[in-house]
């Protein structure tokens, strides 16, 4: 065994430091809270949806003719296989839990704040390309909402002045959602998406390792004093990531497992919001589901493109605000100028939008989901349900934006006013 | 800090399993609950003969086989094939109505769909009031109506165990029109109300395991699962908390 490692380490010499590096030998603050769980357990919903999405191919059909039959022969006649595509399933839904939790714990600490920028960037462009490999992965079963969800979201690029029809049936490759499209997005959604997914949480991860970990007191604990146990040179407020976050985080990943097995075996569906009852029925062009509705995940941004009124003569100004609303968030760093990172040390002002910034995105879900429209009449009888709907649904969109217009004029101006940042972390228990 | 975790813990998953029933119930919107146990097997023999017995002259269940059926209802090959079968399928091959689409077409207006995903596409509620709420209607073609379905294009084919029903309109007022305000039984069938409710009960029952055979599956292997992770985590706790001891001591 030394053999082989010597070996190695005479061919490749930068192999043994690289992997020291990033893996066990990596200083992080010592001061993690159960905020810091979301980015390891992601990568253990990506690992699981490769895995489980390899053994779903191998009995799926790309064919708008059997797609939908192969998953119910998946469902049933594979060996365990309810169990891989309810993993797979399943696993989709949690993996927008985790990143809608761990972009909201940058936010809330400002980790995406100099110097980690970068790392904010790369992690924007992987949420946008796992919505993109969400929504295709959406379309494989060829279930009734499926064919419509993707007719709906793919002529949002209809909107587009003069190359939007023509976009549109590019991209589906027929007039239709229809078996080309089925067969492309098989491709992207198995292939092509999830490489370039590897490759961004690659980066994403060397890029944090290059600055170092946040901390839910904003310190920087590598501009603080050095000398911990383990060695002289590194932050005194710092410790390895093996093996003291390795098992910290596995207790994490024992709990997520074990919610995420409560769905798997006792709520697969998850009351029709996991997996939906419209998309137990084959696609069919001609009958149109009841209510046409994206995943609970893309809710929110569904909303804000349904609140924005077509003016001008063109409804493409939903279609901007909704790629808009993902865009605030990745210009954040820009907006944000304040030179306090976490919550705990930020001025009143920062608080109060955090709390609107979460309302208004809860919100706006509820209006996407369709869940206003069932309980405005319930709740207002008598009065105009659409109207009511529509003005509710604005307020919270004009809020979600106002997040990011009121942070740059708070912190451009100089109007906030912050808390002393201590010299070194504020230690947990 | 062990209490703490376990405290912590079971506080979570508490509350985790009083949400989650809400959400594992697939049933119809504002419907009545047809409070089916799918883990009732006597309820899904009943509810598999009245389906072979009055539904499969016109419906298929194309994604169930006979053979599935048998193991997963505790009934033999003979049982199956000489008490369900009335198709003339081998043991392995799945459920599929005689009937000729053309006719169906020319008889219902519509291809009668195929049930295996009813369960989960609509609801076992929906099944279960559906079947409850047929009514004699002469203006409809085949002379049935349904509340929970209105103009529905298939009649009661359980109208020899329910009997038949009528509708008792509202009076009509300008700007409104005469609603169905309840049934009545005209005239009763082989079932008093109460066994009948409980024959479509099971029928809904054995729908719902036909939408997903994995069901009994998956909730016995799910205890285990779930058991067995709940230990896990608290092992791989006291090892966390073993390591960190170094942590806490340094500062």
């Amino acid at each position: 065994m030394a053999n082989l490692f010597d070996w190695v380490n005479e061919r490749a010499p930068n192999l043994a430091p690289t992997f020291r590096k990033h893996m066990t030998e990596y200083y992080a603050p010592k001061n993690f809270n159960l905020w810091y769980y979301f980015g390891s357990l992601a990568i253990l919903v990506l690992v699981n949806q490769i895995v489980t999405g390899i053994f779903l191919t191998m009995n799926y059909k790309t064919s708008a003719l059997e797609a939908f039959n192969s998953v119910e022969y998946i469902m049933r006649d594979v060996e365990w296989g309810w169990l891989i595509r309810y993993m797979h399933s399943t696993g989709a839904s949690l993996f927008f839990v985790v990143v809608f939790l761990h972009m909201f714990r940058g936010i809330m600490y400002g980790s995406f704040k100099r110097p980690r920028e970068l790392v904010w960037i790369l992690g924007m462009l992987i949420f946008l390309v796992l919505m993109a490999e969400a929504f295709m992965g959406y379309v494989l079963p060829w279930g009734n909402m499926s064919f419509w969800g993707a007719k709906v979201i793919i002529s949002l690029f209809g909107t587009i002045p003069y190359i939007g029809p023509g976009l549109v049936e590019w991209i589906m490759g027929d007039f239709l959602p229809a078996d080309a499209t089925l067969n492309r997005f098989f491709a992207l959604h198995v292939i092509a998406l999830p490489l370039v997914l590897l490759l961004l949480v690659v980066l994403h991860l060397a890029a944090l390792h290059e600055v170092g970990s946040n901390n839910p007191d904003g310190v920087d604990v590598k501009h603080g004093p050095k000398g911990n146990r383990w060695d002289a040179s590194k932050p005194i407020d710092a410790i390895p990531f093996h093996p003291y976050y390795t098992v910290k985080d596995l207790v994490g990943v024992g709990f997520f497992l074990l919610i995420a097995a409560f769905i798997i075996f006792f709520a697969p569906t998850f009351g029709g919001w996991f997996l939906e009852h419209d998309n137990f029925t084959p696609a069919n062009n001609l009958v149109t589901p009841t209510h046409i509705k994206p995943s609970w995940y893309f809710t929110p941004f569904y909303a804000i493109l349904r609140m924005i009124p077509s003016f001008f003569g063109t409804a493409i100004w939903g279609v901007i605000g909704m790629f808009g609303s993902i865009l605030m968030l990745a210009l954040l760093p820009w907006l944000d100028r304040g030179e306090v990172r976490s919550v705990r040390f930020r001025g009143m002002g920062y608080r109060i939008a955090l709390a609107v910034l979460v309302i208004s995105f809860l919100s706006l879900g509820a209006v996407g989901a369709g869940v206003t429209a069932e309980l405005i009449p319930e709740w207002f009888p008598g009065a105009d349900a659409t109207t009511l709907e529509n003005a509710f649904g604005r307020v919270m969109t004009v809020a979600y934006f106002g997040f990011f217009i009121f942070i740059w004029v708070y912190t451009h101006f100089g109007l906030e006013k912050t808390k002393p940042v201590p010299e070194r972390v504020t230690t947990h228990d | 800090m062990i209490k703490r975790y376990l405290s912590a813990m079971a506080l979570a998953l508490g509350l985790f399993v009083v949400t989650v029933p809400a959400f594992a119930q697939e049933g119809g919107e504002g419907l009545p609950s047809a409070g089916t146990n799918v883990n009732d097997r006597a309820s899904l023999q009943r509810g598999a003969k009245l389906f072979f017995n009055y539904c499969v002259g016109c419906h298929s269940l194309k994604y169930v086989r006979y053979s599935r059926v048998a193991s997963d209802l505790g009934l033999s090959e003979d049982e199956v094939m000489s008490n369900l079968n009335f198709t003339g399928a081998k043991f392995g091959e799945p459920v599929i109505s005689h009937m000729p689409a053309d006719s169906a077409k020319t008889w219902f207006g519509k291809e009668p769909p195929d049930l295996s995903l009813e369960a989960r596409a609509k609801g076992v509620d929906f099944i279960f009031n559906y079947l409850n709420s047929f009514y004699l209607d002469p203006s409809r073609p085949v002379g049935w109506n349904n509340t929970v379905f209105p103009n529905a294009s298939m009649p009661n084919p359980l109208w020899e165990l329910q009997g038949l029903q009528v509708a008792v309109h509202s009076e009509a007022t300008p700007g409104h029109d005469s609603v169905v305000e309840k049934l009545e039984l005209s005239q009763p069938g082989r079932m008093t109300p109460e066994e009948f409710k409980g024959a479509t009960r099971d029928l809904a029952t054995f729908l719902e395991y036909t939408a997903e055979p994995a069901v009994l599956q998956r909730q016995s292997v799910g205890v285990w699962v779930v058991l067995f992770l709940a230990l896990l985590t608290f092992l791989l706790y006291l090892v966390k908390h073993e390591y960190w001891k170094d942590v806490h001591e340094n500062h």
